[in-house]
C-alpha cells in the first residue's frame, strides 16, 4: 500500500487545519482521550441539547491521523442525535477495523462515505488506535457528563 | 553415547555440529554487508532497512540454529538430573555464565545472575539490596536520560523503604551535567543508577567518573548496560561498577533472557528476592536456607535455552570483535549525524559531546507516527514515540521523535535509504 492511499489529500488538510479545533465554553460533556503508546492527548467537548448533539469541538497534540479523525467526526456527528452518533460510531470502528459494518439507516450514508478516507488504517493495525482515539473520548464524554476523567484509549 | 562438543564453538574451533553457519563477518574486520548475511530476517524480508537495533536485534543464524541444535542434542532440566544428559545440559549453562563472565571481565562467574532481561536486573537490585539496605531518607541518584525501567521500580520501593528519589539534569548539549550530578552526591546518597548509553537520544555517559564520584560518597552505582553493551567494549571492573545489567535480545541474543552483574561481596549479601527450587539448600516447614549466590538469584527452571542463546551471541560478536563493532557503530553514527545534518527541516535531537548508535529525529511539523508510517512504505523500519523515556521528551519539548538505531548489519545505504525517505515524508507533509 502507497503512503498516498493512507494519507490521502482530505487527512493530510484536515490534519494540517482541523476544523472545531477549540475548547468549548459551554460545554455539557467532556473527556480526555490519552494513546499512551504514543503520548497523544486529546479533549472532546460537547453541548448536548436533550439527545442532540448541539456542538461538538476538540484540541490536543497528535499525528495527522488521529487530528484528521477527530476534526472528521466533529463535523459529522455535529448535529446528531445521540442514537445516530452511536450508530455512525459502531459503523466507523467496524469499517477502520476491517470487522463486518452494520447495516446503517440510509440518512447516514453520507456521513459514512465522508469517514470513508481514514478506512485506509485497516492495512497500519498500529494505526488503527490513532483513527479511534478521538471516538473513544467522544463516547466516554457521554458517560462522563462535565466531569472529564481520563479515558485511556483502548486497545483494539 | 556420544558426547556433546565443548562449549564456545566459535570463533576458531571446529564447527560443533555439521552445517554450523559460519561467521563470515569475522573475515575482514567487521563487513556489514557480510555480516549481513549472517541473519536469516534480512533474506526473508528483501530490502528491509532495519534502523531499530535499540528496541531488539536480530538474531544471526549462528544463535537460531545452535539454540534449535541445542534442543535436538543436548536438552534436560540443569541442576537436577543424576543422568548424564543433564549434567551436559547443566555444563552447557554453567558454561555460558562463563562466557557472559569473560564477556564482562567480571571477577567470577559467581558475579553473574541470569535474568529475563536488564528490566528483571534493575527490579531484583530494587526488592533484593534495596528494600535490605535502604533507609527512609537514603537518596536513590538517577539521571534525565533514564529508561523507565530505571525509574519506575525505584519509585515503587519508594512507598516501602521511605526512600528518595533524585535526578540529575542533562546539560544544554543533552550530555549529563557532570557538575550537577556531583552536587547531589551526598553521603545520604546510596546509589546512584545510570544508563551507560541513552537509549532515547544515544548520549554516552561518563560512567566511569560516575562511579569514582559515587563512591567518594559511600554510593554504590548501577549500571543499565542495555544500549552500551552491544556498542561498546564493557569491562565491569575498569568501570568498577557494582551492578551492571543488560538484555540478551538486544545484542543479538533471545529474547527473555538478560544479565545482572553484581560484585561478589555485594550479592552475597543480598537476599533472595523469589523463592522457589534451585535457590535453596534445605528446606524444612520450619526454616529454609539458601544457595549461595547466583543461584540465590534463580528460582525455579531457568531461561536454558535463552542462557545459551545469549553465549553464542557473545560469542558471534566477540568473533566479529568488540573493537572492531565499535568502530563501526561510531564511523556510521558519524556518517548519519552528517548526511541528516544536510536535510533541510530535519533536526537530530542532541545527545551531549558523544553519541553512539542511535540517532534521534525530530522533523518540525510531522508527527513521528506519521513519519515512522512513511518510512515503513519505504521499508526503513525505526521507533518512533517516547521510547519508554516520557520525563526526558517533557524536558526537550517533544511528545516523541523518530529514532534510527544502528547494529553490526547496518552500513551507509541504510542511511541514505533512511535519508531518501525521510525527504518522500516531508514532501508529502508539507
Amino acid at each position: 500500500m502507497d503512503a498516498r492511499e493512507l494519507y490521502q489529500d482530505i487527512i493530510l488538510d484536515h490534519g494540517r487545519h482541523p476544523r472545531n479545533f477549540r475548547e468549548l465554553p459551554q460545554a455539557t460533556n467532556l473527556a480526555h482521550g490519552h494513546n499512551p503508546l504514543c503520548g497523544d492527548r486529546v479533549t472532546v467537548y460537547l453541548e448536548l441539547d436533550g439527545d442532540r448533539i448541539k456542538d461538538l469541538s476538540f484540541d490536543g497534540r497528535g499525528c495527522a491521523i488521529s487530528t484528521a479523525s477527530a476534526s472528521l467526526m466533529t463535523e459529522v456527528l455535529k448535529g446528531k442525535t445521540l442514537a445516530e452518533a452511536d450508530a455512525l460510531f459502531k459503523g466507523f470502528h467496524a469499517e477502520v477495523t476491517g470487522k463486518a459494518v452494520p447495516r446503517l439507516p440510509d440518512a447516514l450514508a453520507e456521513d459514512m462515505e465522508r469517514l470513508a478516507p481514514l478506512e485506509g488504517v485497516r492495512a497500519y493495525p498500529t494505526r488503527v488506535k490513532c483513527a479511534t482515539l478521538a471516538w473513544h473520548a467522544f463516547e466516554a464524554a457521554l458517560k462522563n457528563g462535565a466531569a472529564g476523567t481520563v479515558a485511556t484509549v483502548k486497545t483494539e | 553415547m556420544t558426547h556433546a562438543p565443548k562449549f564456545s564453538p566459535l570463533p576458531n574451533n571446529p564447527p560443533p555440529f555439521a552445517g554450523a553457519p559460519k561467521i563470515r563477518g569475522a573475515k575482514l574486520g567487521l563487513d556489514p554487508r557480510a555480516v549481513k548475511r549472517d541473519f536469516p530476517i534480512f533474506e526473508h524480508n528483501p530490502g528491509l532497512v532495519f534502523l531499530d537495533s535499540a528496541a531488539s536485534a536480530q538474531k544471526p543464524a549462528a544463535v537460531i540454529d545452535h539454540v534449535a541444535e541445542f534442543y535436538r542434542s543436548d536438552y534436560a532440566n540443569v541442576h537436577r538430573g543424576v543422568y548424564r544428559l543433564s549434567a551436559r545440559s547443566s555444563d552447557r549453562y554453567e558454561g555460558a555464565r562463563e562466557t557472559v563472565r569473560k564477556f564482562l571481565n567480571a571477577a567470577s562467574a559467581d558475579e553473574i545472575v541470569f535474568v529475563r532481561g536488564a528490566t528483571e536486573g534493575i527490579n531484583l537490585v530494587a526488592y533484593s539490596w534495596g528494600m535490605a539496605f535502604l533507609q527512609p531518607g537514603d537518596e536513590v541518584l538517577i539521571t534525565e536520560l533514564e529508561h523507565h525501567a530505571n525509574i519506575v521500580p525505584w519509585q515503587l520501593i519508594r512507598e516501602r523503604t521511605g526512600l528518595k528519589l533524585i535526578v540529575a539534569p542533562i546539560d544544554a548539549s543533552g550530555g549529563i551535567d557532570l557538575a550537577a550530578f556531583e552536587a547531589r552526591l551526598s553521603r545520604r546518597t546510596k546509589l546512584v543508577a545510570v544508563t551507560h548509553l541513552a537509549n532515547a537520544t544515544g548520549a554516552i555517559l561518563p560512567v566511569e567518573t560516575m562511579a569514582r564520584l559515587a563512591h567518594e560518597h559511600g554510593a554504590k552505582i548501577l549500571v543499565d548496560g542495555c544500549q552500551a553493551a552491544p556498542r561498546l567494549p564493557v569491562d565491569v571492573r575498569a568501570l568498577d561498577c557494582d551492578f551492571y545489567v543488560f538484555s540478551g535480545h538486544k545484542i543479538y541474543g533471545p529474547t527473555g533472557i538478560g544479565v545482572l552483574y553484581a560484585k561478589g561481596e555485594i550479592l552475597e549479601a543480598m537476599p533472595p528476592w523469589q523463592g522457589g527450587g534451585d535457590m535453596i539448600e534445605q528446606v524444612t516447614f520450619e526454616k529454609t536456607t539458601f544457595q549461595h549466590p547466583p543461584h540465590r538469584f534463580e528460582a525455579g527452571t531457568p531461561d536454558i535455552s535463552g542462557a545459551i542463546g545469549l553465549a553464542f551471541a557473545l560469542d558471534y560478536i566477540e568473533a566479529l570483535g568488540r573493537g572492531a563493532i565499535f568502530a563501526h557503530e561510531e564511523e556510521l553514527t558519524g556518517y548519519g549525524v552528517d548526511t541528516l545534518s544536510r536535510l533541510p527541516g530535519i533536526r537530530l535531537v542532541p545527545a551531549g559531546q558523544r553519541r553512539l548508535g542511535i540517532l534521534s529525529i525530530d522533523v518540525p511539523g510531522i508527527h513521528p507516527h506519521d513519519l515512522a508510517t512513511v518510512l515503513d512504505q519505504h521499508h526503513v523500519a525505526v521507533r518512533a514515540g517516547h521510547h519508554c523515556a516520557q520525563p526526558l521528551m517533557d524536558k526537550l519539548g517533544l511528545a516523541g521523535t523518530t529514532r534510527a538505531s544502528l547494529g553490526i548489519y547496518n552500513d551507509e545505504r541504510d542511511i541514505d535509504s533512511l535519508a531518501a525517505a525521510l525527504a518522500a515524508a516531508q514532501k508529502l507533509f508539507t
